[in-house]
């Protein structure tokens, strides 16, 4: 599974610049809108689902080199948060969708933890 | 120049997780019988008992200041702090607009009881105080500034509604006045385990939800119990200081 096929399949929009996705594999998944614990409990590579859009997502997954961020429930980030991931080479993704459906997509997709 | 001590964070019986004692006669008479001189009413996103409060201390050397601890979009809590009443309310309405409209369920979060200055009963306040407002924390600081408070983000080492726990690290753009840490951890304990506090005036609170819980370490050294003192004296400029004495219990 790449990404572009994670965009693709889960109709999400990308919010960043545009990369080539299709060579970007995730690792594994994990959610949690609790960034202390993202920082402590996601594995490297991994794709993030989370409905905290604040700009500190972006130094988390830059840390933790997150393959892409899907933030959910419409939460909208701001330009300065935008910027900065394209800056630091991070990929934000957008869905109305909630956690828990985009979650179970993504583990029907095959992804795991 | 004055030594006081403040308690710069206390809830009363409009907050639903306060205890039916934090009356404004009993908040200001167990502040006295402790010594501290200086208290910050900061009730969830509320400020309709801090008139109550300051007329049950009219006549003691008790100050009272008027606050809100705000919770903000990322589950963040923060104390905002002003001299006047004015100020205070019109923070209120900015923070009323991005409240959601959701009723409160007293059974299960509590009762949000508004009084007078005596501890009798006014009315309640239908809406859920403890709740999100809509908006950044980043948007709320700039807020309380524009009104010339003082933005302090509440026990950040707490795990819940902290801004460690919520936002991993402090914003790079958060221009805070301080941070508060919890009762639970000396301040030298918090630095160990938070090494990014060195960078901000710490300030150290009871969080007050019962008269118990009063601790008043903050100590300052001010011309007077106000906004602009106090942020003189996080800064130790002046002449005016801070520290956080040691708890004793």
């Amino acid at each position: 599974m790449n990404i572009q096929q994670v965009i693709d399949q889960l109709e999400l929009t990308v919010l960043t610049e545009p990369k080539d996705f299709q060579s970007i594999q995730p690792s594994a998944g994990y959610t949690s809108d609790l960034l202390s614990c993202v920082m402590a409990g996601a594995a490297h590579g991994s794709i993030w689902v989370t409905l905290q859009a604040h700009g500190n997502i972006v130094a988390v997954a830059a840390l933790l080199e997150i393959t892409a961020v899907i933030i959910t429930e419409g939460a909208m980030p701001d330009p300065a948060t935008i910027n900065k991931a394209n800056q630091e080479g991070v990929t934000l993704l957008s869905t109305p969708r909630s956690s828990f459906e985009i979650i179970g997509r993504l583990w029907e997709m095959g992804l795991r933890a | 120049m004055k030594t006081l001590r403040a308690e710069l964070h206390v809830h009363t019986v409009l907050s639903p997780c306060a205890e039916l004692e934090m009356l404004p006669p009993l908040i200001v008479q167990t502040a006295l019988d402790q010594g501290i001189h200086w208290i910050a009413i900061t009730d969830h996103n509320a400020t309709a008992n801090i008139a109550a409060v300051q007329k049950a201390a009219l006549g003691t050397p008790l100050t009272i200041i008027p606050g809100m601890e705000l919770q903000t979009r990322e589950e963040v809590h923060n104390l905002c702090l002003f001299d006047t009443l004015e100020q205070a309310e019109l923070f209120q309405n900015w923070v009323n607009q991005h409240l959601p409209d959701l009723e409160n369920q007293p059974d299960y979060f509590g009762e949000q009881l508004v009084v007078d200055e005596a501890g009798d009963f006014i009315r309640r306040e239908p809406r859920l105080l403890i709740t999100s407002a809509d908006l950044s924390i980043e948007q709320a600081c700039q807020k309380v500034h524009q009104l010339d408070g003082v933005f302090i983000p509440a026990h950040v080492n707490r795990k819940a509604f902290g801004l460690l726990a919520n936002l991993g690290l402090i914003p790079e753009d958060l221009n805070a006045d301080a941070l508060e840490i919890s009762r639970h951890l000396k301040p030298s304990q918090a630095l160990q385990q938070f090494p990014q506090l060195k960078s901000f005036p710490l300030i150290q609170s009871g969080d007050v939800h019962r008269l118990e819980e009063f601790i008043g370490v903050n100590q300052f050294n001010v011309e007077a119990p106000t906004i602009a003192e106090l942020r003189k004296a996080l800064q130790h400029q002046d002449g005016r200081s801070h520290r956080i004495l040691s708890l004793t219990t």
